[in-house]
């Protein structure tokens, strides 16, 4: 009789079969997955964490411990999904976790024989020699829960955004009665649920008639305009100004007939003018001997699926209680035809009220007792009963045993808001006490047990008016006091060793007990958060729930302390597990980050350019001819620049416009390199420095104007260049007259590189002289180029005669297409960014990150014109610090490889002592390498301290357990008198 | 996440705004002259107070201009949020 005849909030016209471990058996609609497994008699659903303990459903909500399945099957499989709160669907696919090879028979619930051998802190004693990496794997696949699956979810994921004036967590009574107040007098009200249909503890026990009528109440909230009902939606993280994250279940509960493409679920980030926290309280577990067993369930809970799903999980019932509220639940069973075998209080005496309730059901009370001992091994069957503190003892036979140690009010939203929480003895439980941001905690999650008191309470706190600052609660009334003592609840935290032998489980999620919780506390670990952390309580998905108070309670009698001079951990976000796939939402695969396309990308594609990511530009990394390697393809692109052409895709290079009257006096103070004096039309190379003297960026500033500048930023930091030069001129330069603006996107580049480039040049048509008398190396001209109004400058990055096109983006394909043709005669070839780092290595041009660190100034790298600038640019002093001036400083210099056939590895660092082994003194590092076709030489860029002294000296680089000898060069390695780029 | 008051767009998110660390570090008039000592503190030393710092903020994703924000660093309490407006000399 598992499933009541008749009851409940289930829909029996809809019928639904699902599997459970391969089991086929049936629920309703309106069934959670462990109200279904319950209905079936399956009390047995997983194996406990560390001990592969046979373990079942204790509870109905989030709290509950134990019930993690596996869901589904394949990519779209789920692991530690909650059975209880999993919405039962057609054809749901339900499977154990954490057992081999069946739930029954669970080869390594050996763990749980052997317990005595492995208690907390075990691990961190054992396994730490000779490294705790040996044992890891091992010990990882032992332990834990579900297995993350590594095939790509094919659902889809969303976020979304909004603004609210009062956040209403929780849809229970007092929820529901603070968003009727809110809204009626105009507030924009969201009002968010994680159940399938809001009311809260109404859908299961009544409030005697004061609770608002549950279908009239949602009804009119729900054709209220400034009112927003998320059902399945919970508030999981509580952070700075009132934003609250929401993690909402979109069509989970659907399965199969979930439709194609929509999204599955959706993360919220509200920002709320004020939050109600209405998130009820938990009941917590009575802590006794073998405490974990299937069948002993939390009283509530069981009241829970006995209303909502008329589901009874046993025949014949036991009550263990310190509370008068406990009661109800099995006045429940007992009229619903269920037997109870009997009620065990650690109260010496209830009321008379439950004990005339008591006697009219013929149901047996042990008062001042406790239960010391349970039966059973998959399923509980019998309990022992102990008179208080040392017998005597009476065995009951039953399959269903009901705990209540009291309730805990659910302040993890509170707590993570900054608020702080206050122990009540009366109550003995953690209750809201200073809101630190713009939040109240009403009805059971603010201490209030008594229904009428928070009510009004609700509909009071939901009144108060708004404050304009999201950290203020405008009324002072911040935690208010308890009134009356309704949970009649007596303190009792463990059985006594007088009385009952065995484990006594604590933390159901972690499997801690009182003896772990007893040994961090022998061991010194007397902190809640060491506690924590030496025994595992608390943690992991679960972040102890039902095991929280208990723990602490426990460590507080183990260590002579009260519990409010113990404390709590800090509740951390998220307060339940939340997919990652909801994390992530849209921001995967192509969306997971932007990414800049060249305004010729297009071409690129169509040329089957092999495109990479270079500091978040899509960039061609070569043009591999059809069955040529990588390898080859970026020789042939070098090559042919070094004897015919090449044209290369520059865009991403940045092009940031400095201009007004102050523009020189400007550059001049961000830039290390002397601008004044410089002419129209003429260029030079540049370095930019951080205060602290170190290269920020290099590149090339052309000045256009009398008082205009082009500054060309490096592709990898142009924006972080226009942003920084902006920061010193609005807060150290305000009155200067100069404005920045960053136009690389506005324009593309084109670079013609090679011998043979003025002639293409030359054919795809130009107004501008292009003979070198007149327009040289580092100068720039405007004219037309294929009829394209042009800026063209004479730089070279790869060391030949080069000019690169400047035209507007629109342009770039038409320009590309144009200068392909003009050199087909020429065999002209496009270049990668492979082939032009390879060519920039020739000529020894370095790159600002690669070839530098956040060390490197730019006396290292050969900058040292800065010396006759007056002007007191960015990072001046800091180059006159001696540590700035030390002979010893890490140079750049070349490396020619000993081998000239073996590439010399970048990151390998260069020995002090070349028969030195490793770990042993360095004195520099490699930063770029190749075999240079050009040169038929293995050579590379390298930080070497002192370098410039060491010109000819064999050093010895070691990478990987190799070492590479190679010889200290001048740079460039390519065309030292420059007369190719000059030609 | 942080809601800031930009002095000329009114309250954003964090995400849109960039922090740019301690206000009114004044960068020394004549550093040359400086001592190492001296030009240590204004590149490295900064507050660290538990409780009301004056801080740079820059409007990134928005207007792109930098103010001035009085933040408590215990509570997140916003007190004020002004221009940089006043010049302090600069390079000297």
């Amino acid at each position: 009789m598992a499933r009541m005849p008749h009851g409940g909030r289930i829909d029996r016209t809809q019928p639904l079969s699902f599997t459970f471990n391969g089991r086929h058996l049936r629920g309703f609609a309106g069934d959670t997955l462990a109200s279904a497994l319950l209905a079936n008699d399956v009390t047995l659903v997983g194996r406990s964490f560390k001990y592969h303990r046979p373990r079942g459903v204790m509870a109905a909500g989030v709290e509950d411990p134990s019930s993690l399945v596996h869901l589904g099957i394949g990519a779209a499989g789920e692991p530690n999904a909650r059975a209880t709160q999993v919405e039962l669907y057609a054809d749901l696919v339900a499977t154990s976790q954490n057992c081999w090879p069946s739930l029954r028979f669970d080869l390594q619930s050996g763990f749980d024989a052997v317990h005595r051998l492995i208690p907390a802190g075990f691990y961190y004693k054992t396994f730490i020699w000779p490294r705790w990496s040996l044992y890891e794997g091992a010990i990882r696949r032992s332990a834990g829960l579900g297995m993350a699956q590594n095939l790509r979810d094919p659902d889809v994921y969303t976020h979304q955004y909004a603004h609210c004036d009062v956040l209403i967590v929780g849809g229970g009574p007092c929820g529901l009665r603070a968003a009727e107040v809110a809204a009626a007098r105009g507030d924009r009200v969201m009002l968010v649920d994680d159940q399938r249909e809001l009311g809260g503890s109404l859908l299961w026990r009544g409030a005697g008639g004061i609770a608002p009528d549950l279908p009239a109440t949602i009804g009119a909230l729900a054709t209220t305009s400034n009112v927003q009902i998320l059902a399945r939606t919970t508030a999981v993280g509580y952070y700075d100004h009132n934003l609250v994250v929401m993690h909402q279940r979109l069509t989970n509960h659907l399965g199969k007939a979930a439709p194609n493409g929509t999204p599955r679920e959706r993360l919220w980030q509200v920002r709320a003018r004020r939050v109600l926290v209405a998130t009820g309280a938990t009941e917590r577990p009575l802590v006794f001997p073998d405490n974990d067993r299937p069948g002993v369930m939390l009283a509530d809970s069981v009241l829970h699926y006995l209303r909502r799903y008329a589901v009874v999980p046993g025949r014949r019932a036991v009550l263990f209680a310190n509370n008068d509220p406990a009661y109800q639940a099995v006045f429940a069973l007992a009229d619903a035809g269920v037997e109870v075998a009997g009620v065990v209080d650690i109260r010496a005496s209830v009321s008379d009220a439950l004990a005339a309730e008591l006697a009219r059901r013929g149901i047996r009370l042990f008062s001042n007792s406790a239960i010391c001992a349970t039966h059973g091994r998959q399923r509980v069957r019998a309990v022992r009963v102990g008179a208080m503190p040392s017998g005597p003892t009476t065995t009951l036979a039953c399959d269903l045993l009901l705990v209540s140690g009291g309730w805990a009010p659910n302040v993890h939203l509170f707590s993570q808001s900054g608020g702080k929480l206050r122990f009540d003895d009366a109550q003995s439980c953690f209750r809201p006490a200073q809101s630190a941001q713009a939040v109240q905690c009403i009805g059971a999650a603010n201490g209030l047990f008594d229904s009428a008191i928070a009510l009004r309470e609700a509909a009071t706190t939901a009144l108060a008016p708004a404050s304009a600052d999201l950290l203020q609660w405008p009324s002072a009334g911040a935690g208010a006091p308890g009134t009356g003592d309704p949970l009649a609840i007596q303190p009792f935290w463990r059985v006594p060793r007088g009385l009952g032998h065995g484990r006594q489980w604590v933390d159901f999620h972690n499997d801690v007990t009182v003896d772990d919780i007893a040994l961090a506390a022998r061991e010194n670990f007397v902190s809640v958060e060491h506690l924590k952390r030496y025994t595992g309580t608390g943690m992991a998905p679960d972040q102890g729930k039902t095991s929280n108070v208990n723990a602490l309670a426990i460590l507080a009698l183990e260590t002579g302390r009260d519990i409010a001079a113990v404390g709590t951990t800090t509740f951390r976000p998220p307060v339940v597990p939340v997919t990652l796939g909801a994390i992530a939402g849209r921001h995967i695969g192509g969306l997971y980050r932007a990414r800049r396309l060249l305004p010729a990308h297009s071409r690129h594609v169509s040329m089957e350019a092999m495109i990479a990511d270079y500091g978040g530009w899509m960039r061609p990394e070569a043009y591999p001819l059809p069955g040529e390697s990588f390898e080859e393809a970026v020789r042939r692109e070098g090559l042919a620049v070094r004897t015919r052409i090449g044209l290369f895709d520059a865009s991403s290079l940045g092009k940031i416009e400095v201009a007004g009257p102050d523009a020189e006096r400007f550059l001049d103070h961000v830039l290390v390199t002397r601008v004044e004096g410089m002419t129209v039309g003429q260029i030079r190379y540049f370095v930019m420095a951080k205060e602290q003297g170190i290269v920020f960026d290099d590149g090339v500033v052309m000045r256009l104007g009398a008082d205009r500048y082009w500054v060309g930023a490096s592709s990898a930091h142009a924006a972080h260049v226009a942003q920084t030069m902006d920061e010193w001129l609005q807060c150290e330069w305000p009155t200067w007259q100069v404005t920045v603006t960053d136009a690389t996107r506005q324009w593309a580049t084109l670079a013609l590189a090679g011998p043979e480039s003025r002639d293409v040049l030359s054919t795809a048509g130009t107004d501008i002289d292009l003979a070198a008398e007149r327009f040289p190396h580092m100068c720039f001209r405007e004219g037309l180029v294929a009829n394209m109004p042009a800026r063209v400058a004479r730089v070279s990055f790869s060391g030949e005669l080069q000019y690169e096109i400047n035209v507007h983006a629109g342009h770039a394909v038409t320009l590309w297409d144009r200068l392909l043709a003009a050199g087909a005669s020429e065999a002209i070839q496009p270049v990668g960014m492979e082939a032009w780092l390879g060519l920039r290595l020739e000529k020894g041009y370095l790159v600002v990150g690669i070839d530098t660190d956040g060390t490197t100034t730019p006396d290292d790298v050969g900058s040292a014109a800065w010396r006759k600038k007056t002007a007191n640019f960015i990072g001046r002093r800091s180059l006159m610090r001696p540590h700035a001036l030390r002979p010893d400083r890490q140079k750049l210099v070349g490396l020619l490889g000993v081998d000239p056939a073996k590439r010399l590895p970048v990151g390998a660092h260069i020995l002090a002592s070349p028969s030195a082994l490793p770990p042993c003194a360095t004195v520099g590092r490699i930063t770029s390498s190749m075999l240079s076709a050009s040169l038929g030489q293995s050579v590379a860029l390298a930080l070497l301290a002192n370098g410039r002294a060491r010109i000819g000296e064999t050093v010895t680089a070691y990478f990987d357990g190799q070492r590479h000898m190679a010889t200290v060069v001048p740079l460039p390695f390519y065309d030292p008198q420059g007369a190719r780029l000059n030609a | 996440m942080l809601l800031i008051p930009c002095p000329f767009c009114g309250p954003r998110a964090q995400i849109e705004f960039a922090y740019g660390g301690q206000s009114d570090i004044v960068r020394p008039k004549t550093p040359d002259a400086a001592s190492d000592q001296e030009w240590a503190e204004y590149l490295f030393f900064r507050d660290n107070p538990k409780g009301s710092h004056r801080e740079r903020w820059c409007h990134r994703d928005g207007c792109g201009l930098w103010f001035n924000l009085l933040r408590d660093t215990v509570t997140h309490r916003i007190a004020r949020s002004s221009p940089v407006d006043e010049p302090r000399g600069g390079n000297a």
